[in-house]
């Protein structure tokens, strides 16, 4: 890959990455626009989908008795399996047209103020993608933190309720305990949702442009991949986009290794106890 | 000693805090149930709009038939399911040995350095893009064949295979209890013969059902396929030649502004949708027999 | 005084009578019998922490040997040494010299060796996977024995010797798993000498069991050492008294005595071993 997109490099060098401007008929590319949209809809859907992860963990692990967690966390595990074209596709059909009718309108009425909530709401655009991100990326989160909250003793959580402590005390103390794992488990949340390709592709808008609005259409690293690659015109254009693979490559790569690194770290530790 | 406990119980049980306390415990608790309620939401209405959009189109045709021309009611995605189903077969001849054999290495010749790379890297492997594993793929085999190909695609789905099936092998391999491996090895058998013959057979249930879970993965993937096997309107089994696939078709088929079109579509969607949900369910029973074994 | 020390330890009068006569006919037979199992100077250690150390041990042919000693002492180190089972374990480290059959262990391949070393083990662990029939040809059938008529002699064979046949004979194809521990176990040993080894190493084979089972597992160490030499760890005097010629005593890595298991329950030359078997610690 790094051979396969030397041809970029060599046109464009640094300015590639900090260069706004995409355009394939006069032959000029940079990847900021596609960075700019993989960073917000990524870390937006994290945002999102954190509170509800741990919340669900909490639920699966500490709250409901078992006859009702193998089925929960079985539909849970389905919500990880489903192809995300599917995702792509429902958003299309279902989550952006609600997003146009109701959600957008009432966050313009209420916050649009700000500037994340100005522009005309299509529909698609980041926030939408943040959303499906959100629903794709809780399955993973949630699961790795039920494998951290479980590795921490009970003998701990037994001490906290010995102590007259209340459930959810004693449950942020287990949260709090497993800090480092839950963050390994956000990072990985994150990781995915930077790399997921094709249900982005289908809601986030495709236009290549750096927007304060959340409203606005945008443009992954990703999806740019996947709706140009096929049909790329010229030596040049394939290179450019070999290159935003790599700087895919190279960012996914990072954030995977820390955070294995950081839940391997963190069970350890515990196993070590 | 008494001292200290009364202090810890302070921080817990000052008297005037404890309403307060409880109260924050219930909404908290609350809040994780509204959490999951939240999160369970979008599958219920994925399944429910797919099924409700897709049921119509969902006949004996859409298995049989070919696409028909844009604006002709009926025809069916014969070619895409017969693409998926040698993509993922060709696909699986590459991902299941190397997969099963990494799991193997890892879990059985464990403690090195170089199996704590292995695992390491599969780790890793199995949370990058499957775009980025689409673009190595067109590298490797399509700018060489000079063209889009079944053989490209097949090589991209096996490739996202592998560290699912590592990962499911290793937990299996874990399950099966070392004074097996002694009981074989002290009857003078090889090392080797004993992962075979003994590991791998006690662990068969449990690495099947991984090997079907990468199956149902790869049968869902559109991103890889894009530019490796590309797509084909037409009935290709030629290896050399871009080839249909359900996931692509349903891609293609999604963006387009048909009505029909979007109906196959939704066709399509149910059928990945009711793979994955089956496959899942027959892991969870088989791997719930084995825990129960276990325990 | 030899009457003393036979009420601490508490052997049933009956037993008694039966051991010592049987014993004199043993001792008085196996003087002339060769070594089969000899160890010089060996100790393993685990992480550079010494295990065992400096063990010097012989064991004559178609003889009985227990080894007993307290929780920890290396008592499964030591037999797990015999057949190379330490070469599974990462950083653990075997020096000294072992001597099976006159030939150092060091002649021989791993495999060969473990096929000449059985082992039975603490719990029983037939293969799951697998049929009554298939565990116990295993061994024969992994190391590329196929034929058929040879195979089904040799399991009926086993299982006999095993003392087993008459329970299992209408069952064979049923799973392993499917019988009770004590049958699994006599399974195991069946499945052991399937693979006609010369020596067999037992670690606490009956300690999963119950007391029938147990009887049974004697019985079949007794008879077994016409054919076989056995070592087999106990934690249980009487059972090394039932079932042995030679008692070996560990303690904290070291042996500290070995000598005809007789004389080790009536007279042992060291404090620390009379202590031991007079259940002072241990
Ligand atoms: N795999 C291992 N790794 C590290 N240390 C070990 C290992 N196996 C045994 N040891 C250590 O070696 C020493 C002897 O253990 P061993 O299992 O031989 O005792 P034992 O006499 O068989 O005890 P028991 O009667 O409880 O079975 C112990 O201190 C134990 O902690
Ligand atoms: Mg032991």
């Amino acid at each position: 890959m790094f051979q396969d997109s030397i041809d970029a490099r060599e046109a464009f060098g640094w300015k590639f990455i900090f260069s706004n401007e995409w355009d394939p008929v006069k032959e000029k590319f940079g990847a900021l626009p596609f960075i700019f949209g993989t960073v917000v809809s990524s870390v937006l859907a994290l945002l999102l989908a954190l509170p509800v992860s741990i919340g669900v963990a909490v639920f699966l692990n500490e709250i409901v008795n078992k006859t009702l967690r193998t089925p929960l966390s079985f539909l849970i595990e389905i919500l990880a399996a489903i192809p995300s074209i599917i995702y792509g596709f429902w958003g299309i059909f279902v989550l952006a047209p609600f997003m146009r009718s109701t959600v957008q309108p009432f966050l313009q009425s209420t916050l649009g103020f700000l500037p994340f909530f100005k522009g005309t709401p299509y529909g698609t655009g980041l926030l939408t993608a943040a959303i499906i991100l959100a629903i794709m990326i809780t399955p993973i989160i949630t699961a790795i933190t039920r494998d951290v909250l479980k590795a921490i003793p009970t003998a701990q959580r037994e001490a906290a309720y010995a102590l007259g402590a209340t459930k959810w005390e004693a449950i942020k103390m287990a949260l709090l305990n497993a800090r480092s794992g839950i963050l390994g488990a956000s990072v990985l949340g994150l990781g995915r949702a930077i790399g997921e390709t094709m249900a982005v592709t289908m809601v986030i808008g495709n236009r290549a442009e750096i927007s304060a609005s959340l409203f606005e259409p945008a443009y992954t690293m990703a999806s740019v991949i996947a709706n140009e690659f096929a049909e790329a015109s010229g030596n040049l254009h394939v290179s450019a986009l070999i290159e935003v693979g790599l700087i895919l490559f190279a960012v996914t790569f990072i954030i995977n290794s820390f955070a294995r690194l950081l839940i391997y770290s963190f069970t350890r530790k515990t196993e070590g106890k | 000693m008494e001292e200290t406990v009364q202090q810890y119980t302070s921080v817990f049980a000052k008297p005037k805090n404890l309403r307060r306390r409880k109260i924050v415990n219930s909404t908290m608790l609350f809040l994780c149930v509204v959490a999951a309620i939240i999160s369970i939401l979008p599958l219920f209405y994925i399944f429910f709009y797919t099924t409700k959009s897709g049921i119509s189109s969902l006949n004996w045709d859409f298995f049989t038939q070919m696409p028909k021309p844009v604006g002709e009611a009926g025809g069916g995605m014969a070619n895409g399911i017969i693409g998926t189903l040698i993509l993922v077969s060709l696909g699986s001849v590459i991902g299941i040995p190397v997969g099963v054999m990494a799991g193997i290495y890892v879990t059985e010749y464990s403690g090195g350095l170089f199996s704590n790379l292995v695992k390491f890297v599969t780790d890793v492997l199995s949370g990058v893009p499957s775009i980025i594993i689409g673009i190595f793929a067109y590298g490797v085999i399509v700018i060489p064949m000079q063209g889009f190909s079944t053989i490209a695609g097949s090589f991209a789905l096996g490739i996202l295979m592998v560290p699912t099936i590592t990962r499911i092998t290793e937990e299996m391999l874990k399950l099966v209890p070392q004074s097996l491996r002694e009981a074989s090895l002290a009857l003078g058998v090889s090392r080797w013969k004993t992962t075979l013959q003994i590991v791998l057979r006690t662990a068969s249930g449990g690495i099947i059902t991984g090997i079907l879970l990468a199956i149902a993965r790869a049968a869902g993937e559109t991103a890889p396929l894009l530019f490796t096997a590309f797509g084909n309107r037409f009935w290709s089994t030629d290896l050399n030649q871009p080839i249909a696939s359900l996931p692509v078709q349903i891609f293609n088929y999604a963006i387009s502004p048909f009505e029909d079109w979007h109906n196959q579509a939704w066709a399509g969607a149910l059928v990945l949708i009711l793979l994955v949900f089956v496959v899942n369910l027959i892991v969870r029973i088989v791997t719930r027999d084995k825990f129960a074994n276990k325990v | 005084m030899e009457e003393e020390k036979l009420n601490i330890i508490s052997l049933p009068v009956e037993d008694d009578k039966e051991i010592i006569p049987e014993m004199e006919v043993i001792e008085a037979e196996q003087g002339g019998r060769e070594f089969e199992v000899e160890t010089k100077n060996l100790s393993v250690s685990f992480n550079g922490r010494p295990a065992i150390s400096d063990i010097n041990l012989s064991v004559r042919k178609q003889t009985a040997t227990a080894i007993i000693g307290p929780s920890g002492c290396g008592k499964s180190t030591f037999l797990r040494a015999l057949n190379f089972m330490h070469d599974m374990i990462p950083k653990s480290k075997v020096t000294g010299e072992i001597i099976i059959n006159k030939h150092s262990i060091s002649e021989y391949d791993t495999v060969d060796l473990r096929k000449k070393v059985g082992m039975v083990f603490q719990k029983p662990n037939p293969f799951p996977k697998m049929s009554i029939f298939e565990n116990v040809v295993s061994g024969l059938k992994m190391n590329g024995n196929k034929d058929k008529k040879n195979l089904n002699e040799v399991a009926e064979n086993c299982l006999k010797h095993a003392g087993l046949w008459e329970e299992v004979k209408d069952r064979l194809k049923e799973p392993a798993v499917s019988l009770s521990g004590g049958q699994q176990q006599r399974l195991c040993i069946a499945r052991t000498i399937a693979v006609s080894p010369e020596i067999i190493l037992m670690d606490e084979p009956t300690s999963a069991l119950d007391p029938i089972s147990t009887q049974k597992i004697e019985e079949l160490i007794f008879n077994l050492k016409k054919e076989f030499t056995i070592l087999v760890v106990t934690h249980n005097m009487q059972q090394a008294a039932r079932v042995s010629d030679h008692t070996a005593f560990f303690y904290m890595g070291k042996l500290v005595e070995y000598s005809r298991t007789r004389r080790m329950f009536t007279n042992p030359k060291e404090k620390l071993t009379e202590e031991y078997i007079t259940g002072k610690f241990g």
